[in-house]
């Protein structure tokens, strides 16, 4: 079958790196959680800075675990810039469609509501 | 670069890359359309369901043949656990590829072994929760919610059995001393799909789960 | 310069063609693949034509009773999907198939055993959408299938069951081939083929390919949705259960409107690759070519709703869409003024291909200035859903792509088979062709501006229609006289047409180089490259070329023949098929048996068997 192309014999992140990604990841998916509850409860603390604001922190949080998992598990970060093409073209037009859906759908519905 | 097509497949590619991992990062590409068009569904959907059960709120709906008041549907810990529980198995797989390629058989295959466990979990997690929401009344025809709902995250789980499935038969591969270095690429591909739909599902977990 | 192998003297083929039935259903030869996408999209082609012809029959008087409006629906639906699916779709797929390779230098695809499986499915969705007929079910609403027309409620039969299994089925071959074709031409290049050097029709190829990896996704959803609210009780597109119909047409033209534009490229790469040979002069502006192609391509997501301009989405969505649809105008404009450009000042050789690419670019033009007029949305709001439409989209589907790809059709047709194609009937062809084309698809801008609306399958006599449905079906008469006498080319040619050199247009490209039909391996040895148009540059500094000599093969390592990829088609289809009919669950599962068995079996295939 194919030999491997050793695009990476040099910069060959260490296993440590990865545990070091791992927990962020984790820690990630706990503030996301943190902002959900904190969101739910009137009485908890900062409540009222985080119910307004709670699904732009969950997208730039996930946003944010993409990225790593795309970087480093996925390699992106150390492979030729071909692959983050051909995966950052797709999110692009994925971003605008369900964008312009929305927008479609919920917003200028409230705009312009018909029968 | 030139030392990657010194140890390049033979014949070399006009692109250096290896045919291969272009192919299967076209074929994810393609899939976040896919992903993006039932996403897209949810969210346009979402609050418009017409009865209950609702994701968030407490809401009427027909409960054992009774209107009655559902609560909300969602439990946030076991679907975060699960989170987590992909989450890692996306590190472990690293750690397998990392020993493939260091012709490390046993750390490729402890991580991987890991790996299969995780998402067998994940698959487990989703069932029981399918399960328990239909006891809790929202089944699949219910409402706009449901429907959507198990859509998206059904599709979701389809992949990660065809992640389950691709991933044990390169562990099996292993096993019986299939892999070795020159052979990780075929790990790596199937590493790939495994880390994009974890990824996918870090995109559902928020946009689902926790939006509101 | 580019270096072609002249072949060992002397040494005459000791290789044999394979032969037979089994050697096509195993065949992993990209060049066979193509002859057999070709044959089977002009067959279902045909089909197609012969569809239209009927409604014509029926439309070319008023009030007539020939059909049925039952199955006036049936043959305008099939006539539409057929058209766009199995016959320009397909026909598209002939050419790359055939020819990316060969224009890039390559011995093959890089997934020949891929690309055949994407055959098969191709092959077995066609027959299954066809196999409705028989039914008495063939899908009956309309080719893009507006909800909720298509819920169980008002369409309890199996005629939309068929549209969406068909078309899924149709989409995974699409999708197969795209990721084969997109990773082929970014690595399988010779060496000196940088992407700026490869011909117009690879990259338009290529961005073909782009188009379907992101648009069928799309509608791969869409589709599970309409069928999951058929069969499965869902309420996704259904007012009554909070559903939104407006909504199917959203995700249908998401997926819709780049698959015009899929419909399109091949024939502009098609176009682009006969006007620079038969003009004897290089493609004019090479660069703002392959950019328009790209921005036409990126555009093409964002104006999807000038479909549905007359749906109520509010000013601000019309105006966006309506400015996006104006803008694509400018880079496919560009492409015009490029093709102009290229044949201005040259030496026009008025071969068949030169006539058809002319045609090509002339009837385009007119379909491209109805199509602006409908990205008005108030001008929109008379012309949609009339036969002003009908217009616009058969001069840019059939004066565009059909006569595009005809083009390409009567210029690689010596490469394919080592025959010419009659010139003196390729003429009476095209005259045929254009009169006929024009005849039958002119007259429906009027009718359309005069209130008839499509999709009638009649008119009252008062409605003063008659007149130009009469002659619109005189002219689709005089079309089918066009495809008479292009099959009996086809079949002269090919039993006793002159054979073909290798390079009987002097042409551009490196599929010239080698013999006419080639030898399956392709290239003797890999060619190199060092600039564009690479045949004319060899030619530049080399003088005449020999006649390639045919050499014995030995030493070339090609890929081996499979019948994995037919079995996991077949598995592939069976899946499918079984959400056909009452949902058998005992076929689905039997048709993911197969097609687990088949993919496993081809993962591990030897490759040298």
């Amino acid at each position: 079958m194919d030999a491997q192309v050793a695009t990476h014999e040099h910069a060959h992140p260490k296993p440590a790196l990865y545990l070091k990604v791992a927990l962020i990841l984790f820690v990630m998916t706990a503030l996301e959680v943190l902002a959900f509850e904190v969101s739910r409860r009137s009485g908890a603390p900062l409540h009222d800075l985080v119910q307004p604001l709670l699904n732009q922190i969950l997208i730039i949080l996930s946003a944010a675990k993409f990225a790593l998992v795309a970087m480093f598990y996925m390699h992106l970060k150390q492979d030729s810039k071909v692959f983050s093409g051909l995966f950052v073209f797709p999110l692009i037009i994925a971003a605008v469609m369900i964008s312009a859906l929305l927008l479609l759908f919920a917003y200028l519905r409230m705009l312009h509501p018909t029968a | 670069m030139a030392h990657d097509t010194a140890h390049a497949m033979h014949p070399p590619t006009a692109t250096g890359l290896d045919t291969r991992k272009l192919a299967i990062w076209t074929f994810i590409g393609s899939e976040c359309l896919f992903f993006a068009t039932l996403i897209s569904n949810y969210l346009v959907y979402k609050g418009k369901s017409l009865v209950g059960p609702l994701p968030h709120e407490t809401s009427q709906c027909l409960l054992h043949g009774q209107m009655t008041t559902c609560e909300p549907i969602f439990e946030i810990p076991l679907v975060t656990f699960g989170t987590a529980v992909l989450l890692f198995s996306s590190f472990f797989v690293v750690l397998a590829l990392n020993g493939a390629q260091r012709g490390n058989r046993k750390q490729l295959i402890g991580w991987l072994s890991a790996t299969v466990v995780c998402g067998l979990f994940f698959i487990g997690m989703q069932v029981y929760e399918f399960r328990h929401f239909y006891h809790k009344g929202l089944g699949y025809t219910t409402n706009l919610f449901g429907s959507s709902f198990y859509t998206l995250t059904g599709f979701h789980g389809t992949h990660v059995t065809i992640g389950v499935i691709w991933l044990a038969t390169v562990l099996v591969l292993a096993i019986r001393g299939k892999i070795p270095a020159e052979k990780s690429l075929n790990l790596e591909i199937a590493a790939l799909y495994w880390h994009f739909v974890d990824v996918v599902w870090i995109v559902i977990f928020p946009v689902v789960y926790l939006m509101r | 310069m580019a270096t072609i192998a002249m072949g060992h003297a002397g040494a005459e083929a000791a290789y044999a063609e394979k032969k037979g039935l089994w050697s096509w259903i195993t065949t992993v030869d990209h060049k066979r693949i193509g002859i057999l996408y070709g044959v089977s999209a002009f067959l279902f082609f045909l089909i197609g034509g012969l569809e239209a012809l009927l409604l014509r029959w029926q439309l070319g008087a008023p009030e007539k009773t020939f059909l049925s409006p039952e199955l006036y629906n049936q043959l305008f639906t099939m006539h539409g999907t057929t058209m766009i699916f199995l016959g320009v779709m397909p026909l598209s797929a002939m050419f790359f198939n055939y020819f990316i390779p060969l224009q890039i230098g390559a011995r093959d695809v890089a997934f020949p055993r891929l690309n055949a499986y994407s055959y098969w499915v191709f092959l077995f969705g066609g027959l299954i959408l066809n196999a409705s007929f028989l039914f008495n079910a063939a899908p009956d609403m309309g080719w893009f299938a507006y909800a909720n027309l298509t819920s169980k409620q008002y369409s309890p039969g199996l005629n939309v069951d068929f549209w969406i299994i068909g078309l899924q089925i149709l989409g995974i071959a699409s999708l197969a081939a795209a990721v084969n074709f997109f990773v082929t031409i970014l690595n399988l290049r010779a060496p000196g083929m940088k992407m700026m050097r490869m011909p117009m029709f690879v990259w338009m190829s290529l961005i073909t390919q782009v188009l379907l990896l992101l648009a069928f996704p799309i509608i791969t959803v869409a589709l599970v949705l309409l069928m999951l609210d058929r069969n499965f009780g869902t309420h996704f597109f259904v007012p009554s259960g909070g559903g939104d119909p407006v909504l199917w047409q959203h995700l249908f033209w998401l997926f819709g409107h780049p698959e015009v534009y899929i419909l399109i490229l091949p024939a502009f790469g098609v176009v682009s690759e006969v006007l620079p040979v038969f003009s004897r002069k290089p493609l004019f502006g090479y660069a703002a070519m392959v950019f328009s192609g790209c921005f036409i391509a990126f555009l093409g997501f964002g104006v999807w709703s000038h479909h549905m301009f007359s749906t109520g989405m509010g000013p601000m969505a019309d105006t966006v869409f309506s400015l996006g649809t104006m803008l694509i105008a400018i880079p496919t404009g560009v492409k015009i003024f490029n093709w102009i450009g290229t044949v201005w000042g040259g030496s026009i050789q008025f071969k068949t291909p030169m006539y058809f690419a002319l045609g090509f670019v002339a009837m385009f033009i007119i379909g491209g200035l109805s199509g602006v007029m409908h990205a008005s949305p108030p001008a929109d709001l008379q012309q949609t859903d009339s036969y002003f439409i009908v217009a616009h989209f058969h001069y840019v589907l059939f004066g565009g792509s059909i006569f595009g790809l005809t083009a390409g059709a009567y210029y690689w047709f010596p490469k394919m088979t080592g025959r010419m194609l009659s010139e003196a009937l390729g003429k009476v062809h095209f005259w045929l062709m254009f009169i006929g084309f024009n005849l039958t698809f002119a007259p429906m801008h009027i009718l359309g501006l005069n209130g008839m609306p499509r999709r009638v399958y009649t008119y009252s006599a008062d409605m003063g229609f008659g007149f130009w449905n009469a002659i619109e079906t005189v002219g689709s008469l005089i079309l089918g006289l066009a495809f008479l006498v292009f099959i009996i080319n086809i079949l002269k040619s090919l039993r006793s047409g002159a054979v073909a050199p290798a390079d009987p247009w002097h042409g551009a490209t490196l599929e010239w180089s080698i013999p006419s039909p080639p030898q399956e391996w392709n290239f003797a040895v890999e060619p190199t490259v060092d600039s564009r148009d690479a045949l004319w540059e060899l030619r530049r500094t080399k003088g005449v070329l020999p006649e390639p000599a045919r050499v014995s093969g030995r030493g070339i390592h090609l890929p081996s023949p499979s019948y994995w990829p037919i079995v996991t088609a077949f598995g592939t289809a069976l899946t499918l098929v079984g959400f056909l009919m009452h949902v058998t669950l005992w076929v689905i599962l039997a048709g993911v048996a197969i097609t687990m068995f088949g993919i496993f079996s081809w993962a591990f295939e030897p490759a040298d068997h």
